[in-house]
């Protein structure tokens, strides 16, 4: 049987036991990345002007993961981001998904920043929300995929993780989840409050309603800039020397019969002789 | 000079670590938890393993990075190797911040310049190619599965049994639950075909399968066939979130050539594509391509080939 929530920390624990009811505050961090659909390759350099900025497929499944446990047990989803001046509107995308409030950071040349920098402004960036129970993120940006930020985050607010999430439920003090590994899958009890990385497609994020577009804008805000936050950002930790698409050299020959397919796999697909 | 420690729960890919380490000229240290076979095993490769037995979880990434941490500083390594499987990239972003250390996951190529460690890694969901190295002392490297060969079996080898602190968890497993494993691996296919969304029904699989079948090659599919569909296991995703996979020839059947998916296959020496759309980005990146509709295409060729 599972538990209702019963609060993420000792003083929301009391209150509970008191007859309160406490909200449960979940956190989504997202990231402001490029619309990979759109970028485009010349001289094997990939442009990025001009393309408009989203939140990575995978940050959405986090996203809709909060919203589901909120609907659940009564709670509340604030929205986390690190990004540049266009962040205020594409928040709004999470906004009009049904997270209630969000809290930025907004910074010129913001994605120059590696993930040891971004871990420790998002940490920060969590610590303004008071109280949470539980900080859910996507398994890797859309973009770099490198998929530290959860486990970096972490450790910096003290908090046990688990990664790979594929489902998630609330049970007591604890989140009950399912993690997905190659070989096998873990059904594991993790205290709150912690950090919680998804896996892509757990969920099929939802679609806002355009009266939820609308309305996005005009729920609760708070933005930050680098001088606000008490913290010293460390000099980059990785030097990146080159980011090319990969040189290719492909024949490119139509092929318009079935015969002529069955020619090119006999001489080309029986092991190359 | 500092040394170089390697770390997988992962024999098969702890193996391959080694062989990576073998590359930086230090001296390299094996670390293995709780598992003596693993222990044996990589001795038997010729590396100096320390053993670290406890009550220790390997589902509680903290308490795995706090010995990954407290035996670098014993050990005296900077620069730390792990598995890119789930497992070990998870690990990897905990234990580099419990190290301030720069961190590469999913690495697909090293080069050795010197002190500096150039690695190879996929941006922007694979449309380019990054080279990048970490400029801290300590570094945390996680290299992608099969980049690298096993070890092989070589001597002076030792192994040390080594202590550490005890830690609490907050993480404690339920349930383990074993997912049913391939016994085939698409990685290692010389022929492969890959299955898009444009297949479109399962009807036609049998077809994909007698084709497969007469070319000798293996079935992987696009990851919405596997994730979605549930066609084939995860472990036949070709691409960023699967397998990447360096065929002879790879035969791509309606898939639209996202570059999640593109990378996957880049490294194939021929490309042929069937799709109906003749403006399907994977028939750009294609040697040679078929602009048909499969439910045609899938009988006809069955028969030609068969
Ligand atoms: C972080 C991230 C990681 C990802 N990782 C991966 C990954 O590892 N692997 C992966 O595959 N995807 C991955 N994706 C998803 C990827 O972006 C694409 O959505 C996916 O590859 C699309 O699969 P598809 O080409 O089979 O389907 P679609 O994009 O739907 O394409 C179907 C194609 O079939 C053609 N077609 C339709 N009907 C027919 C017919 N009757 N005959 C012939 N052709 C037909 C269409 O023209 C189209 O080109 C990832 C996405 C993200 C965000």
């Amino acid at each position: 049987m599972i538990v209702p929530y019963l609060g993420g920390n000792d003083e929301k624990r009391e209150a509970v036991l008191k007859g309160v009811r406490e909200l449960m505050k979940i956190v989504v961090a997202m990231k402001q990345i490029p619309d990979l659909q759109q970028i485009r390759i010349r001289d094997r350099k990939p442009i990025l002007d001009g393309v408009p900025l989203t939140f990575g497929k995978i940050d959405k499944n986090a996203l809709e993961a909060a919203v589901q446990i909120k609907e659940a047990v009564n709670g509340e989803v604030v929205v986390v981001s690190v990004g540049n001046e266009e962040l205020e509107d594409t928040i709004k995308e999470a906004l009009a998904a049904d997270a209630d409030s969000s809290v930025m950071l907004i910074e010129d040349d913001i994605e120059k920043m590696d993930s040891a920098q971004t871990a420790k402004v998002l940490a920060e960036l969590i610590k303004q929300v008071e109280r949470y129970d539980l900080v859910i993120f996507g398994e890797g940006s859309g973009d770099n995929y490198s998929g530290q930020m959860g486990s970096r985050v972490a450790e910096i607010l003290g908090l046990p993780q688990a990664g790979y999430v594929t489902s998630i439920e609330i049970d007591g003090i604890a989140a009950i989840v399912k993690r997905s590994l190659e070989d096998q899958e873990e059904i594991l009890e993790v205290k709150l409050p912690a950090v919680i990385s998804v896996a892509a497609d757990l969920n099929e994020p939802r679609i806002p309603s355009v009266s939820k577009v609308l309305k996005a804008g005009k729920k609760p805000k708070e933005i930050f800039n680098l001088d606000d936050l008490d913290i010293e950002v460390c000099e980059a930790l990785v030097a990146t020397s080159s980011s090319l698409a990969p040189a290719s050299n492909r024949k490119g020959i139509e092929l318009k019969s079935v015969s002529e397919l069955v020619e090119v796999l006999k001489s080309e697909a029986s092991g190359g002789n | 000079m500092a040394g170089v420690m390697t770390y997988s729960n992962n024999t098969a890919l702890a193996l391959e670590l080694l062989t990576a380490a073998g590359l930086m000229g230090q001296e390299v240290k094996a670390l293995s938890i709780n598992n003596e076979q693993q222990a044996q095993e990589l001795k038997d490769a010729g590396a100096s393993v320390y053993e670290v037995t406890g009550e220790y979880s390997a589902a509680d990434t903290n308490m795995v990075a706090e010995i990954l941490k407290q035996a670098a500083a014993a050990l005296g390594v900077d620069i730390i190797l792990l598995s890119s499987d789930r497992r070990g990239k998870e690990l990897s972003g905990r234990l580099a911040q419990k190290l301030n250390a720069g961190c590469l996951t999913d690495i697909k190529a090293i080069q050795v310049n010197g002190t500096e460690i150039e690695c190879e890694r996929n941006a922007l969901g694979g449309a380019a190619i990054a080279v990048q190295s970490i400029k801290s002392t300590k570094q945390v490297l996680a290299i992608s599965p099969k980049v690298f060969k096993q070890a092989e079996p070589a001597g002076d080898g030792s192994i040390n049994n080594y202590a550490v602190e005890e830690t609490i968890s907050a993480v404690s497993v339920k349930e383990i639950i074993p997912k049913s494993t391939d016994s085939v691996d698409i990685a290692d296919a010389d022929v492969l075909i890959a299955v898009g969304c444009g297949v479109q029904t399962k009807y036609n699989l049998p077809a994909v399968e007698a084709i497969a079948q007469s070319l000798g090659g293996l079935v992987g599919c696009s990851k919405p066939v596997a994730t979605d569909w549930k066609w084939f296991s995860e472990e036949r995703i070709i691409g960023l979130s699967g397998k990447i996979c360096s065929p002879d020839a790879a035969l791509i059947l309606g898939v639209s050539g996202q570059v999640q998916f593109a990378v996957g296959v880049r490294g194939a020496r021929v490309l042929i594509s069937i799709n109906s759309d003749e403006n399907a980005p994977i028939n750009s990146m294609a040697d040679y391509y078929m602009v048909a509709d499969l439910n045609d295409v899938l009988p006809q060729l069955k028969d030609a080939m068969s």
